[in-house]
């Protein structure tokens, strides 16, 4: 049922407070509500921190408990923990609703072409096979070929939203 | 020969030098002495001039003293009498004005040069009502900082409300000259209030462009005929319904239209941007939006 657990080494990710959005290592456990945290290699020193505004993460370090700052550094820098977690769904994510937030009117009219130039693509595809599938009588055809020109579709519209944002 | 030449000429060199040599120290104690004699004499009185023959006689005649005396020279006038201090032009008191009204008697005699509103007896002196106050065309004018020349406007108000537009330039009054470009979206050469305005951040490289100087407020202002004969009906009528655009109009709008058009070609779908217009949806804040 449950996946992340706090133990001694779990990244987890600070959600608000402070240091709302960077990553610590859990160090020891202080009681029911605190932990001991340090997270050297994302600029948080080594306190107190309540569970609740932590959000546990899939990544844990390898260090004794109430291990010095060194050692946290260095199994965080031999997890390459940072590298690991901007190819995260999770941070991702957050980076592209940081990107929506910034965007200016005009980028948000670039966005706006180009989904519409997306969807329109999409629906072109779609129609083809609808017709085609029509065409053929009741054979019914998989939905394999729909998948891949959206996908196509897809990066190009990522790419322009990135194009867009920068 | 030569070196004699050298010592005449040498001597004849020396010689106005040392002239002029002379004359330098002594002109400086010539001024000083005079100063000092000055000041001497209207304390000083000279002798007498007139060598005493005999008692009671004098050497000189009256008329030879006169010349030796150089009372020629000393030649005082009366003190002024009351008639002719009178009759000196004084600068004018008072002047009369010309005053409107039927019942009003026609002028006023106003004085020039008005007794102080104010004779204090502490230190401050008490403020006239129209202290501070000006006159609209002595206004401080300002611009927010986001508005610069070149930037993408959204016009908030006004038959063109929601439209991108471009602003050019701030003029006197305050408002903001802006342009569409007309072939663009439709909007003119026009003014726009601060306002009444998003300043977007896009914003478009207009150093180069030349805006022609007979643009201003008086270009611009709304012409409205106002001679009213004290009839009533027909001046509703007559007063200008239809507005035409004039060819003066059409002309600066090309001028200006045509230098902008160009540099926007070169940002990529910026035309596109400008014709479209700026509403809100559902879910949208404009307090949560990055203009």
């Amino acid at each position: 049922v449950f996946k992340r657990f706090v133990e001694i080494g779990r990244v987890a990710f600070i959600s608000f407070g402070p240091h709302a959005g960077k990553l610590v290592a859990i160090v020891d456990v202080i009681d029911q509500n605190r932990a001991l945290v340090d997270g050297p290699c994302s600029g948080v020193r080594r306190q107190a921190m309540p569970f609740k505004c932590m959000q546990l993460t899939d990544f844990v370090l390898k260090f004794p408990h109430s291990a010095r700052q060194k050692f946290v550094r260095r199994a965080w820098e031999k997890e390459n923990i940072n590298e690991k977690w901007a190819g995260t769904r999770w941070a991702k994510k957050i980076e592209a609703r940081e990107k929506k937030a910034k965007m200016t009117d005009f980028d948000r009219y670039k966005v706006m072409k180009a989904k519409k130039m997306r969807n329109r693509i999409i629906k072109h595809e779609m129609k083809k096979l609808q017709k085609l599938a029509s065409k053929k009588g009741k054979k019914p055809e998989k939905s394999e070929k729909p998948a891949k020109p959206a996908k196509a579709q897809k990066s190009e519209k990522v790419q322009k939203a990135q194009k867009a944002q920068k | 020969l030569a070196p004699q030449m050298a010592g005449e000429k040498a001597a004849g060199e020396k010689k106005p030098k040392k002239k002029t040599g002379e004359k330098a120290p002594a002109a400086p104690k010539a001024t000083q002495k005079d100063v000092g004699e000055k000041k001497k004499k209207v304390k000083k009185h000279h002798a007498s001039r007139n060598p005493v023959l005999a008692r009671g006689i004098g050497r000189y005649s009256r008329s030879a003293m006169y010349a030796r005396k150089a009372l020629y020279k000393r030649k005082y006038t009366a003190p002024e009498t009351k008639i002719e201090k009178k009759k000196k032009e004084k600068p004018r008191a008072t002047i009369t004005k010309p005053v409107g009204g039927d019942k009003n008697g026609g002028s006023r005699v106003v004085k020039i040069r008005k007794m102080p509103r104010y004779y204090p007896t502490e230190d401050v002196p008490r403020k006239l009502l129209s202290h501070g106050k000006k006159p609209f065309c002595q206004h401080k004018r300002r611009l927010r900082a986001s508005i610069t020349p070149g930037t993408v406007l959204i016009l908030l108000t006004g038959r063109h409300r929601g439209k991108r537009v471009v602003f050019l330039k701030q003029l006197g009054t305050g408002l903001l000259l802006v342009t569409g470009p007309l072939a663009v979206n439709r909007v003119p050469l026009r003014r726009a209030h601060q306002k009444f305005v998003i300043a977007t951040s896009t914003k478009l490289d207009i150093s180069g462009v030349k805006i022609p100087k007979h643009l201003t407020d008086a270009y611009f202002k709304k012409k409205r005929l106002r001679k009213p004969k004290h009839q009533e009906g027909e001046i509703f009528d007559t007063e200008k319904e239809k507005y035409e655009i004039t060819e003066q109009r059409k002309t600066d709008q090309k001028a200006v239209d045509s230098q902008i058009l160009a540099r926007i070609k070169k940002v990529p779908q910026l035309r596109g941007y400008l014709r479209s217009t700026f509403s809100l949806s559902n879910g949208v804040y404009p307090h949560k939006l990055v203009f």
